[in-house]
């Protein structure tokens, strides 16, 4: 399951003199999460239109299965379904009324059968027969995400899927989306949440100002903002300054007025030799702490420029 | 041909989908169902006495102006046609349907087919009230039939132009706003007065709109009488209408 579902080759976009996305390349596996992570006006849901035939490219490449979208777009949009950042649900029709619609724009052979499992899967049944527009705005995404699933596409883009919603419909929306990818399913989302991708993704892009400037794993991003550290807080103003000339070679960073920390470049043994250090120097600790990088420091780093 | 079928499937599942928010909407079917006829029954029992038209009586005066309510009532429905591509537009719809595999034409197919038979629907409820309250008529089942057409293709004209107004429009307000000048036609037209009684310049504007010809045709078909150059008229400007109205319809939906 590691052929490539997705490919984006070299996409650019500029609108008039605004150079909005320049020679963009990505690649999602099969079966993957894949997070596009991002500030407002990075260019994400720029590239996402791209990416679904909704909005001509400059230049380069989109395929989704070696399908190229931009030549073939009928035969393209049969593989994938993507969910815009509205939540793209019809509010005058009921749950159902909204998954059999879809169901049989897809052509899907049985129509009621698919709109009342997917209410079922999507823990909509109680709601199914009432307007959507009484639904909450996490029932609203979830059944966003149901009529995504209709017609069995390969891989399903998501526009910012849980803007706006509270943190326990977040996290519902978080378990469907990583029980459909346990189910084969591959997601393409963008998000402006680093702990969304975090939590998530498989493998995440940085978009900034039109540029992939980062793309891995969540850990891998996590190491380009610099190894796991050593935090070290003291009682008092003497003590800090005392240690900061003792690890001197260890390039100590005064975080705070107590506060001091070092690279973990070796985790346990620079750890251990810190201690033992400040031990035979007699230099109290009031506590220790290992820190590593998150995505925000990430973030920080990339957005920096 | 599975293409074809698949298009006209999909346009009617989307038409479906239309005729589902214009029967669960009280405001629109009180403003295209209801308004028409109160305005139908204001004209007659109101101003009817005190409306003095040449060659009318008091009695036959709403012979004389029901054609104009039929088109006012599909003036105000296309108000709703382009309103509700609006609404697609700006609520994201569009996006979704763009993005499955169905024909541009039935996303906009749908919205129009939706609206014909809504407003043929207010159509039928006008003219029943119509005939209730004293509307008769000598025309043959020939000239109804023609009658018929002609509503059916300025249904389908004020549809299509509401499409490309819907599409371009920023807001519902400004989407639905162009009715008042469908309306603001009809007025200045021969649909309540003859448009000898005009000032000049009004007058010529009036004998040379579109709504003229197409009223005057369905008045002399209803009336069994003689519709000249004025079918043709009416067909041509309807024609047109709709042709310039698709093409920019089209070229509005590829760019939302």
């Amino acid at each position: 399951m590691n052929s490539a579902v997705l490919n984006i080759k070299n996409v650019k976009k500029s609108f008039k003199e605004n150079e909005v996305l320049k020679n963009v390349n990505i690649t999602v596996k099969t079966g993957s999460i894949y997070a596009l992570l991002g500030a407002n006006g990075a260019g994400k849901s720029t590239l996402l239109r791209i990416v679904t035939g909704l909005l001509n490219s400059n230049g380069g490449k989109v395929t989704i299965q070696d399908i190229d979208v931009a030549d073939n777009p009928v035969v393209a949009q049969k593989l994938f379904s993507f969910s815009s950042q509205n939540t793209t649900v019809d509010g005058v029709l009921t749950g159902y009324e909204n998954l059999h619609l879809i169901a049989k724009l897809r052509h899907d052979r049985y129509p009621k059968k698919i709109a009342e499992a997917l209410l079922d899967k999507f823990d909509l049944t109680e709601a199914k027969d009432k307007a959507v527009s009484t639904y909450s705005g996490g029932m609203r995404r979830r059944l966003d995400l149901a009529m995504s699933l209709v017609g069995d596409p390969e891989i399903i883009f998501l526009d910012e899927p849980t803007t706006g919603l509270d943190p326990k419909s977040r996290q519902e929306l978080w378990d469907t989306i990583k029980e459909m990818k346990s189910q084969g399913k591959t997601i393409f989302l963008t998000t402006q949440y680093l702990e969304e991708a975090d939590y998530l993704a498989d493998q995440i892009g940085f978009l900034r100002e039109g540029e992939i400037v980062a793309n891995g794993t969540p850990d891998e991003m996590k190491r380009l903002a610099g190894a796991d550290k050593l935090l070290l807080v003291f009682n008092n103003h003497q003590d800090t300054e005392r240690a900061l000339k003792l690890l001197e070679s260890y390039l100590p960073i005064k975080k705070a007025d107590y506060e001091v920390s070092v690279d973990l470049d070796e985790e346990i043994k620079t750890t251990l030799n810190v201690l033992n250090a400040l031990t035979a120097e007699k230099i109290e600790l009031k506590t220790f702490k290992m820190i590593t990088p998150t995505l925000d420091d990430v973030f920080m780093t990339l957005t920096k420029g | 041909m599975m293409n074809v079928f698949q298009n006209v499937s999909d346009t009617l599942t989307l038409a479906n989908r239309i005729i589902k928010h214009n029967i669960r909407s009280t405001d629109t079917l009180i403003t295209v169902v209801a308004m028409p006829v109160m305005m139908l029954l204001g004209m007659v029992f109101i101003f009817g006495g005190a409306v003095q038209i040449p060659g009318i009586s008091e009695d036959e005066y709403i012979n004389y102006i029901l054609p104009g309510i039929l088109l006012m009532t599909i003036a105000t429905g296309s108000a709703y046609t382009s309103l509700r591509i609006n609404l697609d537009k700006t609520s994201g719809m569009f996006d979704r349907f763009k993005s499955m595999p169905i024909a541009k034409s039935s996303v906009l197919g749908g919205q129009v087919v939706a609206s014909v038979i809504f407003m043929l629907v207010s159509i039928i409820v006008v003219l029943i009230v119509g005939f209730i309250a004293g509307f008769r008529s000598d025309a043959t089942f020939l000239e109804w039939l023609l009658a018929g057409l002609l509503i059916l293709l300025f249904s389908l004209a004020l549809t299509w132009i509401s499409v490309p107004f819907g599409l371009a429009a920023g807001s519902i307000e400004g989407a639905s706003s162009f009715s008042y000048i469908l309306l603001m036609l009809l007025f200045v037209s021969s649909a309540f007065v003859p448009v000898e009684g005009m000032p000049k310049i009004v007058r010529i504007f009036a004998e040379n709109q579109p709504m003229t010809p197409i009223i005057q045709s369905i008045r002399n078909l209803l009336d069994s009488q003689a519709v000249g150059n004025d079918l043709w008229l009416s067909i041509g400007w309807m024609v047109l209408i709709i042709v310039i109205s698709y093409i920019l319809g089209l070229k509005a939906y590829r760019r939302v």
